[in-house]
């Protein structure tokens, strides 16, 4: 968002220069499941972002006064690795991991049937092993499939992406460089079922028309993440052909 | 336990999946939104009569007033102890609860910390404050023998149909075995019975979505155990 560069980051025929069109997202891998260790958890890849999300609860709430007598609280910790980017990254919490553990959490809140369990703590750890822009929606969309994962009752799976403007161009899903020298950053997280927003933020300026193309690329492709983010859950715990219950 | 249809496809659901448009009710875990029937967990699709809900495939266990499960006492206090029975919440034990006399402060001369117990739910309030009782048949503390754990979702399956599972592995490998609502599951027989008798229920874990899953274990344990059972059973 700072930068500029002479880097030409859309050519004339529209291209990128990862070389996806302006409305294509980067290819996403899911896998549910992967630590055995935690109630939940799922890795995700979305081009060169690698997440690692693990949840565990409900359990009992410490410390005691964030109890809330009336529904689950959600504890949400997003972090670095120091080799998550290319200039080590200094580890500990900062301005920015607190800001996303922030509305990481609110977002899942807004999904999570909390109610059922009543003082207690959902806790949903995120580390990001490989940054390259967008890792919140990333971390986002990693932890509700864990979250789902560790069988935790909710409405909802909630997927995030990012749009944002660079080079004067409306693009889907940023990647570094596009992030670095563009214009403007709007990562959106919505509920599917319903197409209510969870998250919206916007780094940078965009005219009220851009923002409304973004908007739309951006739900569009919350929706194709969405799906794959079903099939992960759905392929680890498939079930083979012909079974029936014999119990 | 909720009474079942005769399911013929089982369908695997994530939260957020329609479950029915058709003006079915919801059943458990699942959600009504604008006439059309979601659903609410990661579980099995589930319809019985008018209502679709979700059996779900695993969670954190939730006591519910009834249940016999194994818990572990974690802290003691003079009138009551703290039992970890794998649920959210710790569960207090009074000393009315038990079937032993038991004078203000001496509760630790009944059970230490990291005994085990068998206790029944005696109630779950709405604010899911959980009381446990150990006054009723069968309940006592647990000596010897070893402790499985696994998910609570697959305990129907270690039991089987009206305790068949469970009662063949009983009588093919000689153990005493106590079945925890909560998934935790006690063992105790000779060496090599009850490690066989751990081994069949690892595998009715890993396998627990899969048919003809009694017939399957009491090979297994046939196998493992040949002559001795076999003969013992003659008798």
């Amino acid at each position: 968002m700072s930068g500029h560069t002479d880097m030409v980051l859309v050519d004339k025929k529209g291209m990128r220069i990862d070389g996806r069109k302006t409305d294509e997202h980067r290819p996403v891998h899911i896998e549910a499941g992967v630590l055995s260790n935690a109630d939940g958890s799922a890795y995700l890849e979305i081009g060169k972002n690698k997440v690692l999300a693990a949840v565990y609860g409900p359990r009992e709430c410490h410390p005691r006064h964030l109890q809330d007598p009336t529904k689950a609280i959600i504890q949400c910790k997003y972090n670095m690795q120091a080799f998550s980017v290319s200039d080590r990254k200094r580890p500990g919490p900062d301005r920015r991991s607190i800001e996303i553990s922030k509305i990481i959490a609110e977002a899942l809140e807004k999904v999570v049937l909390t109610e059922l369990y009543p003082r207690a703590s959902i806790d949903v750890y995120i580390e990001i092993l490989q940054a390259n822009a967008g890792t919140r929606c990333a971390g986002l969309t990693a932890a509700s499939v864990a979250l789902a994962d560790a069988g935790i009752p909710m409405r909802d799976i909630v997927p995030a992406i990012a749009a944002g403007k660079a080079d004067g161009h409306v693009l889907l899903d940023l990647n570094k460089e596009e992030d670095n020298f563009g214009q403007a950053d709007v990562p959106l997280a919505i509920v599917p079922s319903t197409d209510e927003i969870v998250l919206l933020q916007m780094d940078g300026n965009m005219t009220r028309k851009e923002f409304d193309k973004a908007m739309d690329m951006a739900f569009s492709a919350c929706h194709e993440v969405y799906e794959i983010q079903k099939a992960a859950l759905k392929e680890r715990y498939a079930i083979a052909k012909g079974d029936e219950d014999n119990e | 336990m909720e009474k079942r249809s005769a399911r013929n496809a089982r369908e695997v659901v994530v939260p957020g999946d329609l479950l029915d448009d058709s003006g079915m009710n919801a059943g458990s875990n699942a959600y009504v939104h604008n006439g059309k029937v979601y659903a609410g967990i990661l579980g099995v699709k589930n319809v019985y009569h008018d209502t679709v809900g979700v059996i779900p495939l695993g969670g954190r266990y939730m006591p519910t007033t009834g249940d016999t499960v194994i818990g572990v006492i974690e802290d003691i206090g003079p009138s009551n102890w703290l039992v970890n029975i794998n649920a959210p919440y710790p569960a207090p034990l009074h000393v009315n609860e038990v079937p032993w006399k038991v004078e203000f402060g001496d509760t630790s001369k009944y059970l230490n910390v990291g005994n085990v117990v068998m206790l029944k739910i005696l109630m779950v309030d709405e604010s899911k404050k959980i009381q446990v009782t150990m006054k009723d048949s069968g309940l006592r503390r647990i000596e010897g023998g070893q402790m499985v754990e696994m998910s609570h979702s697959k305990v129907s399956r270690v039991i089987g149909k009206s305790g068949s599972m469970i009662q063949m592995i009983k009588n093919l490998t000689d153990c005493r075995i106590f079945v925890g609502q909560n998934g935790r599951i006690w063992i105790d027989g000779d060496d090599e019975n009850a490690s066989v008798a751990v081994e069949a229920i690892k595998i009715i874990e890993k396998e627990a979505q899969s048919s003809n899953l009694t017939e399957r274990v009491e090979n297994f344990i046939k196998n493992r155990l040949p002559q001795k059972d076999n003969d013992r059973e003659e008798y």
